[in-house]
């Protein structure tokens, strides 16, 4: 069984919610859009304090080239245009919306018929991919319509759609791909022909058997696509590590999978550029996967963007007392979060909640140079030595030794027996590089 | 016995008198003409290789002066007005004394005015917890208390205070200025050191509008502007809910001091205050 | 509700500590040491315990009272370092030298460095290297096995000489190879020969090493290279002459290449850390071992070809680093 050749490891899989079947959340009495919800520059609003909005009413557009639509995911009224405190704890502009009714814009397909005849041409696709504010769900949330729109004189020869959750307990593509076969595999279509390529492999690894199966019946039907199982193992769902488990090719140091012939999209959102190409739904909501030692009742749920976490954490039953760490994402790379009341964003997968005797980091060892992170380690460098070298503000060395080629997958300090933070020590070593690159420029 | 011990002797001196031969042809041959005034610039310098004066290192900051033959623009602030005094002397130029400085620590969130809601747990270091999030008390300009200013610090001078969290600058400091960089919020300002060490500063950055800041810190700066009209000599401004106090233009009177409702302004070496009625007298007299 | 914590990613930490990397070095020593207390008995008991309660103690006194550091001694290194020290000496040596010995090991080869995971030297081989320089008589004196099992202090009689050292002897005088009388191989794999307390059962020490491959504390490439490597060479001398220079499975199962190939040289601290640095290291290990046991004036060159390549060990990481993803050729 195929996988990625250089490293990784084999965190416990505790996929809890795998069983658990998608629940829709109510929606709440009101949201709070983050103007900023992908990478790149943030959204610019349309609407002002008082406006009415329907659900998937364009509310901020996507004015510079690396940027997205925002659409509102609820109806009612705006209630300012004004900072909240985001994840992270710094302010950031968002829109607050109070619900008011449920009413949908005209032109949207509420209806639960699937829709599998293709109709638009591929610059239209990706036309429509660009007004609904597809971005990438996986979690790194780079606009989709920029990703479809190859560099001239590349060419893309696969479509590689991940299907691996590789981070521990998240379930969302998992119930996903067992939910909605056909529309995932009527969205790997429509991306095939926006990018005029013939072959899609979907990438899934073989702890999710039923849902191998599925998609591998489901696409039976068309030859161009086929369903690769993988052997587990973490970061296989790093779209590098993806290219090399699937078609053996490896990106070079510094460059895009186009540069092998690949773009990467995740499950779900082939399923969102289903529901915005068919069915001219914008990508108001996503499934979330909330669970942790510390939540009584593991659950996906399907959310509007813009709900406060905390409604989906009361929803599944958290113990507030033994909470420690409460992580958007998974455990491997996830974000900490600063509070439970930021909203969801487009991005996030999953809700992780760890009880505080997990949270703990462990005591920090000295290094005994057991060379255990630079077998881990999925893009052949040396952890230990870019974290040593980024302590003691050697940067120049750290830039020579790749470390802008780091994918931050954290695979390093997982297995380190020392409990070492190497990838505190990289992420800033990677920060002050790019910084003296930059002004290296100017 | 006897000729060996002659023998020995014998061949280690010859080979102690070819090695210095050696070195002394090396030593002629390989000889490198400087400006002799270059070497006892830097031996008048500190020698701490700080980079404070916008050099790299203190032979640097000598080579710089000769070549460039004027002291225009050169300053050692770890050395001071004795230093360059000394250099002046030695180039035969009149030096300019600078003002005396003192790096400032501009931020009072101790634990006890800005409460932790959340615990940092990583390495020791403000940059990476910067990128990570607000900071322990919620304050996005606030100090983040892990130190960076310690560790750049060549003159022991910075400190963390254990009890409140925050860095504590001693008399030591010599304005070098690598706490100010060091800072990755820009907490840290070079001030003068003002008569007797004398200063009044406005204890806090924090741009956020007055109710979001004073949320995290009772004692943050909410652009209120009562400072502003207080103030006699205009030494004043208020941009982005915050005030600076320039001092270039501040008198040490004081007056703002008194006015502030959140104490962010804080006064430093002066003597205890004199009950009103005597203050009043004063003023008058 | 509580105060939350924040950090970077990852959340989650694997199993593996130091505790569970030394603890399992020590288990896996257990074959090797119980074949030790079968064939030289209590005084092989008294050696071990001495050792591994002197470099204990004395790591404990040098953070406590010299460093003013939180002992560490829990974390297992030292007792690592004490069996190994014991494992490199004879059961027959003094007391007092095992606590020199552990006193070079922990005070001047670990702590001196800075303590664990400075040390550029293997601790337990420096000392042996030590010893065997100060108190060569009774660092090269062997207790005969099973007979030596119940002397302790008194060993008049019962001593003998190594494999590798009746050979070297004899070849000394003029012998061939056939005209020396050697231990079988049987008593080569089982350990019933004379010779360093954890040397000499090659099956115990092989059986240690599968344990360590297994839980993922060493990999294969320094034990496969070192002993391959002496395997060949010494297979190349053999066949040269084979009146003059002995088989190579001699070589691999007498002495202390299998406790050296597989324990020390493995050492992680001391050893390189990518994989082709590993293989260097290991051949350079093999190549010194051969030539210092067949050319040198030692019996046994395990030791300092080990040492000597530990030198090499900063050299070698920077030489060898391992494949980069989408490495540019």
């Amino acid at each position: 069984m195929k996988t990625f050749a250089i490293g990784g490891v084999h965190p416990q899989e505790n996929k809890f919610s795998a069983s658990s079947p998608t629940e829709v959340l109510p929606i709440p009495a009101k949201v709070f859009i983050p103007l900023s919800q992908s990478l790149g520059v943030p959204s610019k609003p349309l609407v002002k304090k008082g406006d009415e909005v329907k659900i998937g009413q364009m509310i901020a557009a996507g004015e510079a080239l690396i940027s997205s639509n925002l659409h509102s995911p609820v109806s009612g009224k705006v209630e300012k245009v004004d900072d909240y405190i985001d994840a992270s704890g710094y302010r950031r502009p968002a829109i607050f919306i109070t619900v008011e009714g449920e009413e949908w814009m005209p032109e949207i397909d509420t209806s639960p018929d699937f829709i599998g005849e293709i109709t638009l041409e591929g610059p239209a696709i990706i036309q429509k991919i660009k007004e609904m504010g597809i971005v990438g769900m996986g979690g790194a949330t780079f606009p989709t319509h920029v990703k479809l729109m190859i560099p001239p004189g590349k060419k893309a020869e696969y479509l590689i759609i991940n299907g691996v959750e590789c981070e521990p307990y998240l379930t969302s593509d998992h119930r996903l791909m067992l939910e909605k076969p056909a529309e995932i595999i009527t969205g790997i279509r429509l991306l095939m022909k926006a990018l005029g390529v013939e072959k899609a492999i979907i990438g899934i690894e073989n702890n999710k058997p039923d849902a191998i199966e599925l998609l591998s019946k489901t696409a039976a039907d068309y030859p161009g696509i086929e369903v690769v199982p993988l052997k587990v193992k973490y970061p296989q769902g790093g779209e590098k590590q993806l290219i090399a488990a699937l078609t053996g090719r490896e990106v070079p140091s510094g460059k895009l999978p186009i540069e092998v012939g690949c773009v990467v999209q995740n499950v779900g959102t082939a399923f969102a550029v289903y529901e915005a190409v068919q069915k001219n739904k914008p990508l108001i909501e996503r499934i979330v996967t909330v669970t942790g030692s510390n939540i009584s009742q593991p659950s996906n749920f399907l959310v509007r963007i813009g709900t406060p976490i905390i409604t989906l954490l009361e929803k599944a039953g958290w113990n507030p007392e033994k909470a420690g760490k409460i992580i958007n994402g998974g455990p491997m790379m996830g974000k900490a979060l600063f509070s439970p009341e930021v909203p969801l964003v487009k991005g996030t997968s999953g809700i992780l909640v760890l009880n505080r005797d997990e949270a703990y980091r462990e005591k920090t060892e000295p290094c005994i140079r057991c060379a255990k992170c630079i077998s881990v380690c999925p893009m052949g460098l040396q952890p230990y030595l870019l974290a040593r070298v980024s302590e003691i503000g050697r940067f120049d060395i750290a830039e020579n030794e790749y470390i802008l080629d780091c994918i931050e997958c954290g695979s390093c300090q997982y297995t380190c027996p020392s409990a070492r933070p190497l990838l505190d020590h990289i992420r800033l070593g990677k920060y002050k590089v790019n910084q003296i690159i930059r002004s290296r420029k100017n | 016995m006897n000729a060996t011990i002659l023998f020995s002797v014998i061949t280690l001196v010859s080979i102690g008198i070819l090695s210095a031969g050696i070195l002394y042809v090396v030593a002629q041959k390989f000889y490198v003409a400087e400006d002799p005034r270059i070497e006892i610039i830097s031996e008048v310098l500190p020698q701490a290789n700080c980079g404070g004066c916008g050099y790299a290192g203190c032979k640097n900051f000598a080579e710089s002066i000769v070549s460039s033959g004027t002291l225009e623009g050169f300053n050692c602030p770890v050395g001071g007005a004795e230093v360059m005094k000394k250099i002046g002397e030695i180039m035969g130029l009149e030096v300019k004394i600078a003002e005396p400085m003192i790096a400032v620590v501009r931020c009072n969130g101790t634990h006890a005015h800005a409460p932790s809601k959340i615990s940092y747990q990583g390495v020791d270091s403000c940059l990476f917890a910067h990128i990570t999030f607000s900071g322990e008390g919620g304050c996005p300009y606030g100090c983040l208390g892990l130190g960076d200013c310690v560790k750049s610090c060549q003159f022991d001078a910075i400190h963390i205070n254990p009890e409140t969290g925050l860095p504590e600058v001693n008399d030591k400091c010599t304005a070098c200025g690598a706490c100010v960089k060091a800072c990755p919020r820009g907490i840290i300002e070079l001030r003068p050191r003002g008569k007797k060490d004398r200063r009044i500063f406005v204890s806090c950055i924090n741009k956020e509008k007055g109710a979001a800041a004073k949320k995290n810190c009772e004692v943050a700066c909410i652009g209120c502007g009562k400072c502003v009209q207080v103030c006699p000599f205009e030494a004043i401004k208020l941009e982005n809910n915050l005030a600076y106090i320039d001092p270039q233009k501040c008198k040490l009177c004081r007056k703002c001091v008194e006015v502030c409702p959140t104490n962010a302004i804080h006064e430093i070496n002066f003597p205890p205050r004199k009950p009103a009625q005597a203050e009043a007298t004063e003023a008058g007299a | 509700m509580n105060q939350l914590i924040i950090s970077g990613s990852p959340h989650v930490h694997g199993e593996m500590s130091i505790k569970s990397i030394m603890w399992g070095v020590v288990i896996a020593l257990i074959p090797a040491w119980l074949v030790s207390l079968w064939y030289f008995g209590i005084a092989a008991l008294f050696v071990t315990l001495l050792a591994i309660l002197s470099c204990v103690a004395i790591e404990y006194v040098i953070q406590k009272y010299l460093l003013h550091q939180e002992p560490t001694i829990s974390d297992g290194s030292a007792v690592v370092t004490g069996l190994l020290l014991a494992f490199n000496v004879p059961s027959s040596l003094p007391w007092w030298q095992v606590i020199i010995g552990s006193l070079v090991a922990i005070g001047i080869a670990k702590m001196s460095f800075g303590g664990l995971g400075k040390n550029i030297f293997n601790p337990a081989l420096v000392a042996r290297v030590f010893l065997l320089i100060s108190f060569p008589v009774s660092m090269t004196t062997w207790p005969r096995p099973i007979e030596s099992r119940m002397a302790f202090l008194n060993f008049d009689g019962i001593t003998g000489p190594t494999a590798l050292g009746t050979l070297k002897t004899h070849l000394a005088m003029g012998e061939t190879i056939s005209q020396i009388k050697l231990p079988t191989y049987i008593s080569l794999f089982w350990g019933e020969i004379g010779g360093s307390l954890g040397e000499v059962s090659a099956i115990a020490l092989i059986l240690g090493g599968i344990y360590l491959l297994y839980r993922k504390i060493i990999t294969w490439h320094i034990p496969v290279s070192y002993i391959l490597t002496s395997f060949l060479f010494a297979g190349i001398l053999w066949w040269v002459n084979p009146e003059k220079y002995i088989d190579p499975v001699f070589h691999i199962l007498a002495g202390g290449l299998l406790l050296g190939a597989i324990y020390m040289a493995t050492d992680m601290v001391s050893s390189p850390m990518t994989p082709w640095g590993q293989i260097v290291f290991g051949i350079g290990c093999g190549v010194l071992t051969i030539l210092i046991r067949v050319f040198g004036a030692y019996p046994e060159g395990v030791s300092f070809a080990i040492l000597i390549m530990n030198a090499f060990v900063p050299l070698i990481n920077r030489a060898f680093k391992p494949k980069r993803f989408g490495e540019v050729k």
